[in-house]
């Protein structure tokens, strides 16, 4: 039965992915715009997904570690350019957001559960206060505009998004599949359990933070140098955050790929119910909602519940 | 004067998180629950109270009943539709329930807001205060209508520990939150006790919604600002200990006031949450916590 459902859902994974491929030559620039957010937000969500859903950390802040690598690209481009490459700014966000994983799993080790949630929920605010009040290096509250760019053409910026979900989607969830994500799946689960086992539950919640800051942040500075400005309400806001979780949940929790179906999905929705302007919000929440309620593991638990029938 | 002015303004602003965060934490000591609709509740009877005294001119003490019904009812809906769904469900493991209520009642809280928005826009309201014009106290000119919200917030939170402590009812809700089982085993319907646990922080937090917005206006913006407030102030505090909160929230109503007048407003949230880590790292229990 495993193999079946693994199979299964391997042919669904495959067709999406072709779909998803052949996309560029029939949909308009702003389709292809729309699905290249949807797939960094799906990085978003699938980090998540591993702290939340293996190391079973309430974690309310994914936006922490994305602003921080999104704000750390985007400040050393604007004050360097075009002295310093993109490519170096990128990849000091995503070393920028490691640092910041390592400060947010301190915390993770000491408390658990709700207090660590608020402590990541604070870790957030802070930031977010930080930047509107250090406005003369990050932009503040109207946002910090990038000179650079990775391209203006639709195209490569889709496909180099599109690329790096397939990559980091690939890592994650091979991660989780291996005995790293079981030995995170046992502490989350039960902590002291798992150390009796001769597991070192701290090593590996630590390098589950340290792998979802990676992602975050890289797939944070990267979508800084695709919409060419950072500002607290796409980066860093806690509704931001919420989005990620509701993303990760709705598609189904630990299985990294259903994050990454949630996200693509929230972002979907959210385009097709515009012109119902304030409703869509509405009616993408009670979706949501409905589907937690009664559907409790999510998209890939409704795919999965058919394969068993 | 300086000095008073900080005393009086964050006396309100204290007793009115003290309001707000009081029925947060009693829902979490007696049945676990983290309810993140919180800010949506308060904002939901605030708008309430505001469109029945406003639009449809019934006067501000129709408005604010009409208010606290309002608190009420999206308190039970809370509790019927986010919820006790998922505490009775079988398809979600027990571990995992805590996680599956924070989703569902922020996302439940998101559907308020958003219909909120929707049916009333998203432009700042001030309630009718119920007590209007000015007074001079110490050389300060407060509005009344400041002094009118301390002095509800404390009638109020003694009403509540009135009944917690004084009726029959009030002292089975206490137990269960010290211990379910034995409240069971005495033969208390735990049910029941729970529908009382949201009844009660429908009423808070239906007061606390209209005064604030009688105090400083609410719009549907305010509602995440207003679940992470009253989350810290109850994290602070020790969640689940009522005290803890009341202490708590003077701590951050005086830091955020004082800040406010002494330093900026821009930098008013910045002490407060400085404070909650150092609380976090040295004693994550909060102040008054029990575990």
């Amino acid at each position: 039965m495993p193999a079946f459902v693994s199979s299964r859902l391997f042919w669904i994974g495959a067709l999406t992915v072709i779909v998803a491929l052949v996309l560029p030559t029939y949909v308009s620039g702003y389709v292809l715009g729309l699905l290249t957010v949807a797939y960094y937000t799906a990085v978003f969500a699938m980090s998540w997904d591993l702290l939340f859903g293996f190391a079973g950390e309430v974690n309310f802040g994914p936006t922490f570690l994305i602003g921080v690598g999104a704000y750390t690209a985007g400040i050393l481009d604007a004050h360097y350019s075009p002295g310093l490459s993109i490519w170096i700014c990128i990849a000091a966000g995503a070393l920028a957001a490691v640092v910041g994983g390592v400060i947010l799993a301190l915390p993770a080790l000491r408390v658990s559960g709700p207090y660590f949630g608020l402590t990541t929920l604070v870790a957030v605010l802070m930031l977010q206060n930080f930047i509107v009040v250090a406005a003369g290096l990050t932009g503040g509250e109207i946002g910090l505009a990038v000179p650079d760019v990775i391209s203006i053409d639709a195209k490569t910026n889709y496909w180099i998004a599109l690329g790096f979900m397939l990559v980091s989607g690939a890592i994650l969830f091979g991660l989780s599949r291996s005995a790293i994500g079981l030995i995170l799946q046992a502490s989350g689960q039960d902590k002291i359990q798992a150390g009796a086992l001769g597991f070192n539950v701290t090593k590996h919640k630590l390098a589950a933070f340290v792998v979802s800051a990676f992602f975050s942040g890289l797939a944070g500075a990267l979508m800084v140098f695709y919409m060419g400005t950072a500002s607290v309400s796409t980066f860093v806001d806690v509704g931001v955050g919420v989005q990620i979780i509701i993303a990760a949940v709705l598609g189904g929790r630990r299985t990294v790929i259903g994050a990454a179906i949630g996200a693509i999905f929230l972002i979907g929705m959210g385009e097709l119910l515009r012109p119902l302007g304030e409703l869509a919000t509405l009616i993408v929440s009670v979706i949501a909602l409905l589907v937690i309620l009664f559907f409790p593991d999510g998209f890939l638990g409704i795919i999965r519940g058919g394969a068993k029938a | 004067m300086l000095f008073w002015q900080i005393l009086i303004d964050g006396f309100a602003i204290s007793a009115l998180y003290a309001l707000g965060a009081t029925g947060f934490t009693l829902i979490f000591g007696v049945s676990g629950v983290l309810n993140l609709s919180h800010g949506a509740i308060m904002v939901g009877a605030a708008v309430a109270a505001w469109a029945a005294a406003g639009e449809f001119g019934t006067g501000p003490y129709m408005g604010a009943l009409i208010g606290i019904l309002a608190g009420l009812v999206l308190a039970f809906a809370t509790y019927f539709i986010a919820v006790r769904p998922i505490q009775r469900s079988r398809a979600i493991a027990e571990s995992e329930k805590e996680i599956f209520i924070l989703t569902a009642t922020l996302l439940w809280g998101i559907i308020i807001q958003e219909a909120i928005a929707y049916l009333f826009t998203n432009n700042a309201k001030t309630v009718l205060p119920i007590v209007e014009g000015v007074t001079t106290v110490f050389g300060v000119r407060t509005p009344r209508n400041e002094y009118f919200t301390a002095v509800i917030c404390w009638v109020a939170i003694g009403l509540l520990w009135f009944l917690v402590n004084r009726t029959r009812r009030g002292k089975s809700v206490m137990a269960a939150s010290m211990n379910p089982r034995g409240v069971t085993l005495l033969g208390i319907e735990l049910s029941s006790i729970y529908l009382t646990v949201w009844a009660i922080y429908g009423l808070l937090a239906g007061v606390a919604g209209i005064l604030l917005g009688m105090f400083l206006g609410v719009s549907s913006y305010s509602v995440g600002p207003l679940t992470a407030s009253a989350f810290s102030i109850v994290v602070l505090g020790g969640l689940g200990s009522v005290s803890g909160s009341l202490i708590a929230a003077y701590v951050v109503g005086y830091l955020e006031t004082g800040t406010a007048y002494l330093i900026s407003p821009a930098y008013r949230t910045i002490p407060a949450l400085l404070l909650l880590v150092v609380v976090m790292y040295l004693r994550p229990q909060g102040l008054f916590g029990r575990r």
